[in-house]
C-alpha cells in the first residue's frame, strides 16, 4: 500500500504519481484556477493563478512543482486570494471588457474567474486597445487585443499539431502572439484545425461564425435548406444544452433543426459509408499493385492541408476519396437537381477545417460549392439556444429519406481508429460476428495518439497505423521515411479524432473518451454494422451515382490550392 | 522561397553553425552581421534548415533588441543612455542627432540608408561618458556639437567613397 502523502489545506492527500501539485490538488477536490495549464501540453507556468502557499509562507506555482511526501500547502489563504485578485485585475486592466458582444461571452475563462473571485472593480485604468480582428481564415477568428498571453495556442499549435503557425513575438509589455511577420492567419502555416481556439481561455481565438448565413437561407422561402450532421456532433451537445447525462443526441438535434425550419436532414454517416466502400476499393487495389507508400486516409481536411504544406511528396499516396462530408454533399446536390427549388446545403461538423474544405475550389461545380455553409457544433448549440428550444424537452426524431439508412461503420468515423475499423470490416473476408468483434481488439480503438494493428486481408497481413494529433502524424511520417513499411494509415488532426474537433465544445481527456464510447454504443445498437451491407449503397451505386462515381466521390487536390487563404 | 535571393551566404552561415535549433541565435547573428539586418527571405529558409516553425524564428528575432528586421544604415550610431551617460547629458546628444538626421524614436534609419540611430543601455565605458559608438568604434566625451560634426564627416567620407 502506498503510504506517501502530503497535506493540502491540512488534509492528507495520497501521492499516486501525479506529475505536479496542481493535479494532486485538483484530485483532492479543489478547483485551483489556471489559464495556462493543460495536462497534455508542456507546463508553462505563466499565469500564476495556481499559486499555493507552503508551510514557510512561500508561494509556489502548483503546475510546476512536483509533489513530495510530507509537503504541506494551503490553497486558499488571505494572501493567495489577494494575489489572485491582483492578477485578475491586472489582466482585466489590459483587456477589452465588452463581454456582452464578445463571441466567447459565457464560455470565457477570464470572465469565469473574474466572477469567481468577485472582481467588481479594477483599480487600474484600462489600457486595452480596440479589437484588432484577423478574419482572413475561413476557420478561425482572431482578436489580438483579447489575448492574455497564456501561450496555450502556441503550445497546442507546435507541440500537439507540429504546425507552429503562431508564436510569441517581441518582449515585455510589447509581447504579442503573432504569425511570422504578423501575416494574416490565412497566409501562415495554419491548417485550420481549430485546436488553438478550443484551448484559448478568452475571446482572442474563436471559431468563425457562419450561423447568420444559415439563418438567412432558412428564412428564404425560395430556398430548400438541406443539412447533414456528422457523427461526432451528436455526442458533444448534450451537456451544453442542459442534459444531465451524456447521451447520443442525434434524435433531438434532428427535432431541433426541423423546428428551426430546416427542410431536409441527413446523417453524414451515409457519406462515411460511401467513403468506406471507395477507400476499401482503393486499399485493395493498392495492395494488389504494391506501393512504396501506405494509403493515407483523406477524411480530415486539416491533415490534407498539413500534408500539402509540409509533405507535398506524400500527396500521391493520400486517398483520392473525398471526405464523407464532400461525398455526401455531391450526392445531395445531385439529388437536389430533381427538386425545383434552389438547394442550400449546410453541413454541421465538429470541425473548423471543414469550413476551409467546403470552400476549396476542387469542390466547386460550376462556380457553386457543394457545401454552401459549414456550421460547427458550437455554432449549432448557439442556434438552438437562439431558437429558444428547450433541448431537454424535445422529442427525438428520425432523419429524412431517401438517405435515411445508416450503419455502425459510418457512425464510428467520429473517433480515432473508426475509419480504419470500418474499412477493416469491409475488406475482411470473414463476415461473422466474431470477426466483427475481433476487429475492435486489434489495437485500433482507444484514445492513444499513435496506434498500430496487423490485420489479415485475403492471403496477407496488412500493417496499419492510426494517428491523431499532427505531431504524431509527423513522427509516423519520419518513421516511414526511415524505411518502416505500412499499408494503411489513418490520420486525424485532432487528438482523439473528430469527437475532440476544434469546433466542438472543449473536451477534457475524460469527455473525449465518453464521446467515443457513445459512438461505439451507437455502433453496437445499429442493426447494420458494415457499410457494404447498407441497402442504400446498392440503390445509390445503381442510381444517382451510376457513371458518376469518379466525378462525385473522388478528388485530385491541386497544390496551388494549399493555402487556407484560397478559400 | 524567393528565387531572386542568393541563399549561398546563408547556407555557409548555417553550415558553419550547425543545422540545429540551438544554433538559431548564432546563425541570426552571423546573418545580421553580413546583411546588417535580417532579410525576410531567410526566415522560411532557416526554419526549414533547423526544423522549427518560421513563427518561432520570428519570435527569437523580435525578442532581442539587437536583431533588426529593417535594413540598417551604413553607419550604425549607438548613443549610450546608461545611467552614467544619462546623467552626463546623453539625451541632448540623441536629440541633436535626431534633428540633424531627420530621425525619431520610431524612424531610426535615414532614407538614404546611410545612418541608423539607436540608443543602448550602457556600453561599459562609463569613465568616458557620455559615449557613442559608430559601427562599434567608441567616441568618448561627446557633446551635441561634436556629434553633429562627426555625422557630417561620416557623410563626407561616404560621399568620397562613392565617388
Amino acid at each position: 500500500m502506498n503510504r506517501e502523502f502530503m497535506l493540502i489545506d491540512g488534509l492528507p492527500a495520497p501521492l499516486q504519481g501525479e506529475k505536479n501539485l496542481l493535479e494532486l490538488i485538483r484530485k483532492a477536490g479543489i478547483s485551483l484556477p489556471t489559464f495556462c495549464y493543460y495536462s497534455e501540453l508542456s507546463v508553462y507556468g505563466a499565469c500564476r493563478m495556481c499559486m499555493v502557499e507552503n508551510e514557510w509562507g512561500d508561494l509556489e506555482a502548483a503546475c510546476s512543482t512536483p509533489p513530495k511526501a510530507g509537503m504541506k500547502v494551503r490553497t486558499n489563504t488571505a494572501r493567495l486570494r489577494a494575489y489572485r485578485r491582483m492578477i485578475l485585475e491586472l489582466l482585466l486592466a489590459d483587456h477589452c471588457r465588452d463581454c456582452t458582444t464578445c463571441p466567447k461571452n459565457d464560455s470565457c475563462r477570464l470572465q469565469e474567474l473574474a466572477v469567481r473571485f468577485g472582481i467588481e472593480r479594477v483599480r487600474f485604468p484600462n489600457t486595452a486597445e480596440a479589437p484588432d480582428i484577423d478574419d482572413s481564415s475561413p476557420c478561425i477568428r482572431r482578436d489580438k487585443n483579447k489575448c492574455i498571453l497564456c501561450g496555450d495556442c502556441v503550445r497546442m499549435c507546435s507541440e500537439i499539431q507540429n504546425v507552429g503557425a503562431v508564436d510569441f513575438a517581441y518582449r515585455g509589455s510589447k509581447m504579442t502572439i503573432s504569425t511570422a511577420f504578423d501575416v494574416p492567419l490565412a497566409e501562415s502555416g495554419c491548417v485550420g484545425c481549430g485546436q488553438c481556439a478550443a484551448v484559448c481561455p478568452t475571446g482572442a481565438l474563436g471559431v468563425k461564425d457562419d450561423t447568420r448565413r444559415l439563418w438567412e437561407a432558412v428564412s428564404d422561402p425560395q430556398v430548400k435548406v438541406v443539412v447533414q450532421i456528422a457523427p461526432a456532433v451528436r455526442v458533444a451537445v448534450g451537456r451544453e444544452l442542459g442534459l444531465a447525462e451524456p447521451e447520443n443526441c442525434m434524435g433531438r438535434i434532428v427535432a431541433a433543426l426541423r423546428r428551426m425550419g430546416i427542410d431536409e436532414i441527413f446523417d453524414t454517416s451515409v457519406g462515411a459509408d460511401l467513403t468506406v466502400l471507395e477507400e476499401a476499393g482503393e486499399l485493395l487495389s493498392t495492395l494488389k499493385k504494391g506501393s512504396d507508400l501506405p494509403l493515407f486516409t483523406s477524411c480530415c481536411p486539416a491533415w490534407v492541408a498539413y500534408c500539402e504544406k509540409s509533405h507535398p511528396e506524400l500527396m500521391r499516396a493520400v486517398s483520392t476519396c473525398r471526405s464523407p462530408m464532400q461525398m455526401f454533399a455531391s450526392l445531395i446536390k445531385e439529388h437536389g437537381k430533381r427538386s425545383g427549388r434552389k438547394v442550400f446545403h449546410a453541413a454541421i461538423m465538429p470541425c473548423t477545417a471543414k469550413k476551409f474544405e467546403a470552400a476549396r475550389p476542387e469542390f466547386r461545380h460550376g462556380g457553386a460549392p457543394a457545401v454552401d455553409c459549414v456550421i460547427t457544433t458550437q455554432e449549432l448549440i448557439r442556434m438552438i439556444r437562439e431558437s429558444g428550444l428547450v433541448f431537454a424537452e424535445l422529442e427525438p426524431e428520425a432523419v429524412d429519406m431517401p438517405f435515411g439508412t445508416v450503419t455502425g461503420a459510418g457512425l464510428i468515423f467520429g473517433v480515432t481508429g473508426g475509419v480504419t475499423e470500418a474499412v477493416i470490416r469491409c475488406v475482411s473476408a470473414d463476415k461473422t460476428p466474431g470477426a466483427l468483434r475481433a476487429a475492435a481488439y486489434t489495437g485500433i480503438r482507444g484514445m492513444s495518439g499513435s496506434k498500430e494493428a496487423l490485420v489479415r486481408v485475403g492471403d496477407r497481413d496488412v500493417k496499419i497505423a492510426v494517428v491523431s494529433g499532427l505531431a504524431h502524424a509527423e513522427e509516423l511520417i519520419g518513421r516511414i521515411g526511415a524505411g518502416e513499411k505500412y499499408d494503411f494509415v489513418e490520420v486525424m488532426a485532432c487528438p482523439g479524432g473528430c469527437v475532440n474537433g476544434g469546433g466542438q465544445p472543449l473536451a477534457s481527456a475524460f469527455d473525449r473518451e465518453e464521446r467515443g464510447d457513445l459512438l461505439y454504443n451507437a455502433d453496437r445498437m445499429s442493426s447494420i454494422k458494415r457499410s457494404e451491407e447498407n441497402p442504400l449503397m446498392m440503390t445509390l451505386y445503381n442510381g444517382l451515382l451510376k457513371g458518376k462515381v469518379h466525378d462525385l466521390l473522388h478528388v485530385h487536390y491541386r497544390t496551388e490550392n494549399t493555402g487556407v487563404s484560397h478559400a | 522561397m524567393n528565387r531572386e535571393f542568393d541563399y549561398s551566404v546563408v547556407d555557409g552561415i548555417i553550415d558553419g553553425n550547425g543545422r540545429k535549433i540551438s544554433s538559431v541565435i548564432s546563425i541570426l547573428q552571423d546573418i545580421q552581421e553580413h546583411y546588417r539586418y535580417l532579410p525576410r527571405e531567410i526566415f522560411p529558409y532557416l526554419a526549414d534548415a533547423v526544423a522549427v516553425s518560421e513563427a518561432r524564428i520570428y519570435s527569437v528575432a523580435t525578442f532581442y533588441e539587437n536583431f533588426s528586421l529593417e535594413p540598417k544604415g551604413l553607419y550604425v550610431v549607438k548613443v549610450c543612455d546608461g545611467t552614467a551617460c544619462h546623467v552626463r547629458r546623453s539625451i541632448p546628444i540623441l536629440n541633436r542627432l535626431r534633428s540633424d538626421l531627420g530621425l525619431s524614436e520610431r524612424k531610426v534609419t535615414t532614407d538614404d540608408l546611410l545612418f541608423t540611430l539607436e540608443t543602448v543601455s550602457c556600453l561599459g565605458a562609463c569613465g568616458l561618458a557620455p559615449v557613442l559608438t559608430v559601427n562599434d568604434k567608441v567616441y568618448p566625451a561627446v557633446t551635441p556639437d561634436k556629434a553633429s560634426q562627426l555625422v557630417k564627416s561620416l557623410r563626407e567620407e561616404a560621399t568620397h567613397a562613392a565617388a
